[in-house]
């Protein structure tokens, strides 16, 4: 195998890049514009010094909203003296001895967060007091708190799909991180195969997905309404081959496509000059439709994805068609009930194999030494989803005699005492 | 056919899926003249097989029939021959997200194993990506070469016959991710990091005791990982079934005076036939994996 020289600018924060801040757990989405004023985390500065430093760089926020490179990383706790346990601790308000305003003040003198957190430890009466264990915990606790560093990454399915789910869930219908995870790979997608998406997730199916295919293949965007909405997959920072793939395509003219009735051809209406501004608008509009019948009409793509806010059994029904025998399908649902039904629906139906209803429970740890244990908080639930493989579609009835996945139900049986 | 290429009919040489049931599939190797013996009777590859659309339907001596499917990673998953513990499906879908894989991406992994994980990887990371797998077992590492030539993604992947923990991946500076499967990862993880690009990359381990994540974890914080992250992912399947719930009879009900009569008389005792009504609904498993093992992930900043 040959591999290639790294192009290093790859790694260079650039003016114009889509990038994520990150402090802590905390993710944000944005371009770097000059002199464009950002808030994360109740701050606000300015992203302009970031350019030229490499990703992944840490910096300080500095007076004036600016930033600068972050020299050395933090001392890690460097206490000498600790407490055996908790008994000697009383809350009572008054082991910290520099009041708000006094914090404030040395705020303004212009000390560091870490610089804080020393005068914090220094001026506290029970911190040496306290176990190895919870003076970590304090200083962990107090460093969220006057630590403003910021970092800023280059942009990934893992880190957009972990921000949205962090901060907007609303946005991409409470879609986990892990169950688009599992859709990308129970879909099969690859670079190559031709993908047809549908969403109501700002993009950030449709990214993932495209992330995946690396700029090989195509993916059509069918989308409900006026026009697609995919404002995450800006977020994605793509280069601009991997927009060449992307198609969309209008699904009030999916009846058309199938009854073969939707025409796409170059229409003149030799309208006034003044319009000509609008009529190559439209030109091209119709240009991008017709190139998106195309990949359609064949109703030969290789995987289909479907995560919105729709009701999945009519979605799964009318994109189904479309796809090749033998090919992967999955749907996502932020309920159980409709998936149920595009279960039962799909059963009547035939033409699909291997369907299950899934979810995934997800759970993280602490793992520190003599303290691992998971977190006290985990999500509930990250969605459901249903996904299974075309087949081909014949006469005979499906489902057939010969085995039924599901068994029959039961008669119930019930003891009746007379009288 | 290959295992990153669909194409739409079955070829001689092809390796295809065939589907009997639910969770039951066996691998064929699609060779001229050959025939293959299922529960449903026999399939001749020649006639059967070999110029048939994928995803067909093909009837088998018996009567009985089944379907024909193009593999894919996660089919193979669920029919390929154990040669050791695999990973599955919820695992690998984990593992290349946090990974962070894309066609491209350069990757370590030791041990191959069965090569479960292995063809999730090479799928993602077709066609400019490298996978480079190390394992330590003679007969599996050929076994597993073998089986990626005749699954057509030979020319992806780098097979070594190593011991990870003391000769490392056989490469060093060139990879974005590292997975690592292996009884002490913690010896390992100094080749993982020299495996990786100066410009830094990703780390999983997988393991299923805590006390090698606890060890593992120190070791990744000695040699500068950033954002570890230990996580469990279950599958939890639903299984789709029609239940009846028969109704309660509390008898006739005189505080319900109100109705008006009507011309029959209620049941004076419990019908014979109690009323019931019957719903779609999901249920558990009576038995599912409850662990795999943890996944435990880091970051290796630029050095």
């Amino acid at each position: 195998c040959v591999v290639m020289a790294d192009d290093e600018s790859q790694y260079t924060i650039k003016e114009g890049d889509y990038v994520v801040l990150k402090r802590g757990d905390i993710f944000k989405a944005v371009q770097i514009q000059p002199r464009k004023k950002v808030i994360f985390e109740k701050q606000w500065f300015f992203l302009d010094n970031a350019v030229g430093h490499l990703y992944s760089s840490t910096f300080e926020i500095v007076s004036g909203g600016t930033l600068q490179p972050q020299k050395l990383r933090g001392t890690e706790s460097n206490a000498k003296e600790a407490g055996t346990d908790n008994r000697n601790i009383v809350d009572d308000g008054k082991s910290q001895k520099l009041t708000r305003d006094d914090i404030e003040t040395l705020k303004e003198k212009g000390l560091k967060g870490q610089e804080i957190i020393q005068q914090l430890i220094k001026n506290s009466s029970t911190f040496r007091g306290k176990t190895e264990y919870a003076q970590d915990k304090y200083i962990k606790k107090k460093k969220k708190k006057y630590e403003n560093t910021v970092t800023i990454l280059k942009p990934s399915c893992r880190i957009l799909a972990m921000m949205y789910h962090g901060r907007e869930p609303g946005k991409i219908c409470h879609l986990r991180y892990d169950t688009l995870a599992q859709m990308l790979t129970l879909a099969n997608i690859h670079a190559g195969s031709k993908v047809l998406v549908f969403e109501t997730c700002a993009g950030l199916v449709l990214g993932a997905v495209m992330e995946r295919m690396g700029g090989y293949g195509s993916v059509i965007q069918m989308y409900p309404g006026g026009g697609p909405v995919r404002a995450g997959v800006e977020s994605f920072g793509f280069p601009a081959n991997f927009h060449d793939m992307l198609h969309e395509f209008p699904i009030c003219h999916v009846n058309s496509l199938l009854a073969g009735t939707l025409d796409t051809t170059a229409k003149d209406p030799t309208a006034g000059s003044a319009a000509e501004e609008k009529k190559v608008k439209l030109e091209k509009k119709r240009k991008k439709l017709a190139a998106a019948a195309d990949l359609l009409k064949g109703r030969d793509a290789d995987g289909l994805v479907i995560a919105s806010r729709f009701h999945p059994c009519p979605v799964l029904m009318g994109l189904l068609k479309f796809l090749s025998p033998s090919r992967p399908f999955v749907v996502y649902s932020q309920y159980k009930e409709p998936l149920i039904e595009c279960y039962t629906k799909l059963k009547e139906h035939g033409g699909a194999v291997s369907l299950r209803l899934t979810d995934t429970w997800l759970r993280h740890y602490q793992v520190l030494p003599n303290r691992t244990h998971p977190l006290l908080l985990m999500s509930g639930g990250g969605g459901y989803l249903l996904s299974g493989t075309t087949v081909t579609m014949d006469g005979a009835k499906p489902a057939g005699s010969q085995r039924a996945e599901e068994p029959a139900a039961k008669r119930p049986k019930l003891t009746h005492t007379e009288g | 056919m290959s295992f990153v290429e669909y194409s739409d009919f079955i070829q001689d040489g092809d390796v295809a899926i065939i589907y009997l049931g639910h969770d039951s599939m066996m691998p064929v190797k699609v060779q001229q003249g050959a025939q293959t013996q299922t529960r449903y009777g026999v399939i001749r590859h020649s006639t059967d097989l070999i110029g048939q659309r994928y995803g067909s339907k093909v009837t088998c001596s018996k009567g009985g029939w089944v379907h024909v499917l193009h593999p894919t990673p996660e089919l193979w998953t669920v029919c390929l021959p154990h040669r050791t513990q695999i990973l599955y499906t919820t695992d690998i879908a984990t593992i290349t997200m946090m990974l962070e894989l894309k066609p491209g991406s350069i990757v370590c992994e030791s041990g191959t194993g069965s090569g479960s994980l292995s063809h999730g990887i090479l799928r993602t990371i077709a066609p400019t990506g490298h996978l480079h797998t190390v394992e330590f077992h003679q007969q599996r590492a050929e076994k597993v070469a073998e089986e990626f030539k005749e699954h057509r993604v030979g020319h992806l992947v780098t097979v070594r016959n190593q011991d990870v923990c003391k000769d490392g991946f056989g490469v060093t500076g060139v990879a974005d991710a590292v997975f690592l499967d292996i009884p002490s990862p913690w010896e390992a993880v100094g080749h993982a990091k020299a495996a990786l690009k100066t410009q830094g990359g990703r780390l999983c381990s997988f393991s299923p005791c805590i006390e090698q994540v606890q060890r593992t974890c120190e070791v990744l914080t000695d040699h500068g990982f950033e954002e570890i992250s230990t996580m469990e992912v279950l599958l939890r399947v639903h299984d789709v079934r029609t239940v009846p719930l028969p109704l309660p009879d509390f008898g006739p009900d005189p505080s319900a005076q109100t109705q008006p009569e009507t011309g029959e008389e209620p049941h004076p005792m419990c019908s014979p036939n109690p009323p019931s009504i019957t719903m779609k609904t999901t249920t558990p498993p009576r038995e599912m994996p409850g662990h795999t093992g943890y996944l435990t992930f880091a970051t290796k900043p630029r050095t």
